[in-house]
């Protein structure tokens, strides 16, 4: 057996990708301003929408795409211009990939034979990686005659094989997997992770999955990374409004305020916020809190209860105040005033946010 | 599952029926009745059975038409199938040189038969044509109207013209619906440039492969208007082709008998290895 090679820290210093050949405005950039430091062996995943650049940033580490501007290092060596060979990672895609016309033996065997790796070494590898993703029993048979689910795993497989790459990227790999199995894989992956150790880097839009494979989560937004931390950090404190939306569910409340000196106004109404208001120098205000940072009160914003929806762990309250709708979670044996009441938030999970970016 | 019986439906397929009736069943049916009777004008029929067909399947005439049409279709096969997908893979992805090269590799397939013949004719003439001329220029012999080799490789080299083409569209398209995500997948893995063409590029076109051979193994082996034109089946009979000498015995000698079920035999032909053809690709595809 190869021995388990270094792995490698990955940094991007100032990547930016666009492409267009002529860039003239911010939407014409895939992704803009990127700074990233990963550590060896961590478990990372880029969260975001459909389109926010995560697979362009995926392929750029990769070296699938060769960004326009900025820096890729492994292990402080910059990679920028190797291609994905010479840079020894792996990556497994949104769709099943997989070689028609060869066994599923010879599919997982086919980066090792590229390699020139001695048969007896792939055999006992293949086998591993088979016997792990429940694949041993189908190793002689065709591999296009398998489900949408077991291609994919030969695609996993793959990847997987390789007991000396840099990284190995996961694109999204379980869109076409059923969600038993879902569960199933994600939780082989973690496993994973924690006996080979390896830096894995998995692209998502799918909060839950980033947040339970993850130690930390880059949460991307039209291009530019909106904030990077652990799955608490992106629950408790959300660095931009957008992070605030798109994790949580329901996501957090935004609702336009006024700053008056160090003193925060929403409707007229002073809110108590987690930061001192230093300056006020936006051209938007607003302040955020999670419906789980909310309660009902004897006195604070004013609202109208719409309606309850329980979830069987919790209530969810629609209520509406003056400026906008307000969702809250309240116990599922909680009485729900109807008509009329107060909300309260929780000072320390209440932020400001100017222009969509948190007040420091 | 129990079909619900329901009779009326026959009256549906009606008109398909009687469009097919004129348009095939009913020819067919004339060329089967001169197949199997001897006329002598005047409407007047003798039947005679299998004769003509074991006439036609025991003369050497048409052996010899039949093998020559086997080689001609072969080598053209031969020739067009690589030849059509090594030019697709080298067409470009993108660009302003995509329309350019379609319109481009259209252009042959546009052109009618015969007159691609008269081109090919005039093109090849050993004293004024282009080719014909320059090639006894740079000191060969060559003389397509009278030296059997020569007569083949013009033939041939028309129908590359003016064929290929068509595998080069098929090829292509088969090419761009491949997705980008295998040629990544291939790039991780390691994979070479000719590893990705016999297990990605390959595979993949298979289907419209199949089409490409189907129908230029169709069209090939009914050629006709081209070899007739460009050297009229010569130099003597090297180049006459099935169609080609069909028509001789039906027209030029008029056996009407023995060219029916000519007619017949060679219809049978392009049916059966049709099918061999396409039954085996596709038994493949239901096992995998």
């Amino acid at each position: 057996m190869r021995g388990w090679y270094p792995m490698a820290k990955v940094t991007l210093k100032g990547l930016s990708h666009s492409y267009l050949k002529t860039q003239s405005s911010d939407a014409d950039w895939a992704i803009r301003g990127v700074d990233i430091d990963w550590n060896d062996g961590g478990a990372y995943a880029l969260l975001g929408p459909s389109g926010c650049g995560k697979t362009t940033l995926l392929n750029i580490i990769s070296g699938l795409i060769t960004p326009t501007k900025g820096d890729i290092l492994f292990d402080d060596k910059v990679v920028s211009g190797l291609n994905p060979v010479e840079r020894n990672i792996a990556q497994i895609f949104q769709f099943p990939v997989i070689y028609d016309t060869m066994t599923v033996y010879d599919n997982l065997a086919f980066p090792l034979r590229n390699r020139k790796i001695p048969e007896e070494e792939i055999k006992a590898k293949v086998h591993e990686i088979a016997e792990m993703l429940e694949l041993s029993s189908t190793l002689n048979n065709r591999a296009s005659g398998l489900t949408a689910d077991g291609k994919q795993k030969i695609s996993l497989g793959r990847g997987l094989v390789r007991s000396d790459v840099n990284a190995i990227m996961f694109d999204e790999p379980l869109t076409v997997i059923d969600p038993h199995l879902k569960w199933i894989l994600r939780s082989k992956l973690k496993e994973l992770h924690q006996k080979i150790n390896r830096t894995m880097i998995y692209v998502t839009h799918d909060q839950t999955e980033a947040l339970t494979f993850a130690d930390q989560v880059v949460v991307m937004h039209e291009g530019q990374i909106v904030q990077t931390g652990t799955p608490v950090d992106l629950f408790e404190k959300p660095k931009h409004t957008f992070v605030g939306y798109f994790i949580g569910s329901p996501g957090m409340n935004v609702l336009p305020c006024q700053i008056k000196g160090n003193d925060v106004f929403v409707n007229g109404k002073k809110i108590e916020t987690h930061q001192q208001i230093k300056k006020n120098n936006f051209s938007k205000t607003e302040v955020g809190v999670r419906p789980e940072f909310i309660s009902f009160s004897n006195e604070g914003i004013p609202v109208k209860v719409l309606s309850v929806s329980n979830t069987g762990r919790h209530k969810i309250v629609d209520t509406e105040s003056e400026t906008g709708k307000i969702k809250m979670i309240a116990k599922s044996n909680e009485d729900i005033p109807s008509g009329s009441a107060f909300l309260k938030f929780k000072k320390e999970y209440t932020f400001t946010y100017g222009d969509n970016w948190i007040i420091e | 599952m129990n079909k619900t019986v329901n009779q009326k439906a026959w009256f549906f397929v009606i008109p398909v029926f009687v469009l097919v009736a004129f348009n095939a069943i009913i020819p067919l049916m004339t060329v089967v009745n001169y197949a199997f009777q001897e006329t002598f004008g005047n409407n007047v029929f003798m039947w005679e059975g299998t004769r003509w067909f074991k006439q036609i399947m025991l003369s050497e005439r048409f052996h010899a038409s039949l093998g020559r049409q086997f080689l001609f279709t072969f080598i053209i096969l031969f020739i067009q199938i690589p030849l059509g997908i090594a030019i697709a893979l080298t067409m470009p992805k993108e660009g302003i040189g995509v329309p350019v090269c379609l319109v481009l590799m259209s252009m042959p397939l546009l052109i009618p038969w015969n007159v691609v013949g008269a081109m090919w004719n005039i093109f090849a003439l050993p004293d004024i044509g282009f080719l014909g001329h320059s090639l006894n220029a740079l000191g060969f012999d060559y003389n397509f109207t009278q030296q059997i080799g020569d007569a083949w490789f013009t033939t041939i080299l028309m129908d590359v013209w003016h064929w290929t083409s068509l595998v080069v569209l098929l090829s292509y398209a088969g090419l761009r619906s491949i997705q980008p995500a295998y040629y990544q997948a291939a790039e991780i893995d390691g994979a070479s440039r000719w590893a990705v063409f016999t297990k990605i590029e390959l595979p993949k076109m298979k289907k419209v492969l199949t089409i490409a051979i189907l129908l230029r193994f169709m069209d090939s082996f009914m050629i006709y208007t081209e070899p007739f034109v460009l050297t009229g089946g010569g130099p003597g009979n090297a180049t006459a082709f099935l169609s080609i000498d069909l028509v001789k015995m039906a027209l030029g000698q008029f056996d009407l008998g023995p060219a029916a079920a000519m007619s017949l035999i060679y219809f049978f032909i392009v049916l059966l290895v049709c099918w061999v053809f396409y039954t085996l690709m596709m038994r493949n595809e239901e096992k995998s």
